[in-house]
């Protein structure tokens, strides 16, 4: 070894907050030019339909089933801890409305990006770590693929695109659910279910949801693959790149949903105090 | 690789390379160059940075300090079509064969030739018939996918795929590790075979030195930075396998008889 000085001479709390705070700064600086790079791909040259098709595969079809049961015991679950309260204002048969508003403007989003970045985001990263711990990652390159391109394109157009479906899966399936707990055990109604719910939600509601879900899968999607393509060495650093995976996804998914949530609103009072009604 | 100024010295030359990973330094100032035609096979110890001085070369890592030369030309004078280009040029079998898991034998074969040539499908197929073939293998297991396959079987289709762009230059990362010592003369028989069939300069990285004697026509050893003093040069040995068998050199000659010495005693006093 030569003679390169010690990295950290002093190790202090305050030595060891600047690192984090150094370590943050360059993960998210590193994070943007992978996005970047990701971005140019997408722009000059589509991935092969093939292997879009896959990942597509792969993230959608093969995420239905637990995009059920997560929406279906959401819904539910719902309709338990919202029927007391509003029995006790006499208000039972309303029970449809704050289920299907709670599910299509937060819950639904939020926790079926939360299921997917579970399923999806830790099975991407630890399948790019895998493939970069092996060599396959380079292997690409030597072969003239560009890995960005050839990997990361594909899961992000997947995410992008099939993330929003399935939270408009996981919302159907919520609000069936409460409807179902609704009306098969606590007797609620289905006329009123149904009536509350459709007097309550808008389009507009249904439609903040989708557009956040579009953020939470290009979060996942993207933050995943960078998990994957800088992860350590061996079995360890696997199992730490999927992990950070979902860690780091579920931070910027609670992130995005507050700036997004604030933005969502605050347009929906401008356009309300421009344009009277336009938005429903 | 076919550069206008063929008449150059080395097809692959290292200028000054040096290469660090955070602070830990792996190369110091290495140089050498590799003759058209020519075998030149890189031994030394685990964790000498022999797999690293592949990777430069394949621009799969870019050197803290130096050049690196392909025919006489930069690197890093060259554009990113023009690299993209020229490392098509270099075929590379990697250590673990880095055959991609979720393709088939065939599928990882023809890989280069889908993502880099417009060739027919009919055309393409042939080309990985007759690579699985020269590598021993049948088209029988084409549709079989690597987790299906033993260890020589996927040094073998590594081979194969490295071999289907039809390169100048064939990049070894300790081809034979990890195989029996049947399977291990076969990869050196195949290494021999495909310096016979096609004019290709090669450089294999092994510490195996039944690999060295028989495809060696010229070995460089490299020595581990840890244990080399800062004004000693990391290239400890250049010469013909011969001469590394003949040599005086305490630590050519620990190396090449893979003799432990005092090994452990230096391994627990630097624990």
């Amino acid at each position: 070894m030569s003679s390169v000085p010690t990295p950290y001479p002093r190790d202090t709390i305050i030595h060891g907050l600047g690192r984090g705070v150094i370590n943050t700064i360059c993960l998210m600086g590193d994070l943007f030019l992978f996005g970047w790079e990701m971005v140019g791909w997408m722009i000059t040259r589509l991935p092969p339909r093939s292997n879009l098709w896959l990942c597509m595969y792969h993230i959608g079809i093969q995420s239905i089933p637990v995009i059920l049961i997560t929406g279906g015991f959401i819904g539910m679950v719902l309709a338990v801890q919202s029927y007391d309260q509003f029995k006790l204002m006499h208000m039972e048969n309303q029970i449809g409305a704050v289920i299907s508003i709670s599910l299509v403007e937060e819950l639904g989003p939020v926790l079926a990006a939360i299921m997917l970045a579970g399923r999806v985001g830790t099975s991407m990263s630890a399948e790019l770590g895998t493939m970069r711990v092996t060599e396959q990652i380079d292997a690409l390159r030597a072969l003239g693929a560009d890995p960005v391109h050839y990997l990361v394109v594909p899961r992000f157009l997947s995410c992008c695109l099939l993330i929003p479906l399935l939270t408009v899966i996981a919302d159907a399936v919520g609000i069936l659910g409460g409807w179902f707990f609704s009306t098969q055990v606590l007797g609620v109604d289905s006329f009123y279910y149904w009536h509350y719910s459709k007097n309550f939600v808008f389009a507009y509601d249904v439609l903040g949801g989708i557009f956040k879900s579009f953020f939470f899968g290009a979060a996942i999607s993207l933050i995943s693959c960078h998990r994957g393509f800088h992860c350590g060495a061996g079995a360890e650093g696997v199992g730490k790149a999927a992990t950070e995976a979902f860690v780091y996804s579920f931070i910027v998914i609670m992130f995005l949903d507050f700036m997004l949530g604030v933005t969502i609103v605050n347009f929906y009072h401008f356009m309300q105090s421009v344009y009277p009604g336009v938005i429903r | 690789m076919n550069e206008p100024n063929s008449s150059e010295k080395y097809v692959i030359e290292l200028q000054n390379i040096s290469r660090q990973f955070g602070t830990q330094e792996v190369l110091r100032d290495i140089s050498f160059g590799v003759r058209r035609g020519e075998t030149l096979v890189i031994i030394g110890e685990s964790g000498c940075g022999k797999s690293v001085t592949m990777k430069l070369i394949m621009n799969l890592l870019q050197p803290s300090q130096g050049d690196i030369q392909w025919s006489g030309r930069s690197i890093s004078d060259r554009s990113t079509r023009e690299l993209h280009r020229d490392r098509l040029r270099i075929g590379y079998l990697f250590q673990g064969a880095a055959l991609f898991d979720s393709l088939s034998v065939y599928e990882n074969v023809a890989f280069g030739l889908k993502q880099n040539t417009k060739l027919k499908k009919a055309e393409i197929d042939q080309i990985v018939v007759e690579r699985l073939r020269e590598v021993g293998l049948s088209d029988s297991i084409s549709q079989k996918k690597p987790a299906q396959l033993s260890g020589g079987m996927k040094k073998r289709v590594g081979l194969a795929r490295a071999l289907a762009m039809t390169p100048e230059v064939m990049l070894y990362d300790e081809p034979t590790t990890g195989l029996d010592p049947v399977m291990t003369d076969v990869i050196n028989e195949l290494i021999l075979q495909t310096r016979a069939s096609r004019p290709v300069t090669s450089i294999v990285v092994t510490h195996d030195m039944s690999t060295v004697k028989k495809v060696a026509d010229r070995i460089i050893m490299l020595y581990p930075l840890t244990r080399l003093k800062p004004d000693e040069s990391q290239i400890v040995f250049e010469g013909t396998a011969e001469e590394a068998f003949q040599s005086s050199s305490p630590r050519v000659h620990q190396f090449v008889y893979g003799e432990a010495g005092d090994r452990i005693r230096e391994m627990a006093e630097a624990a």
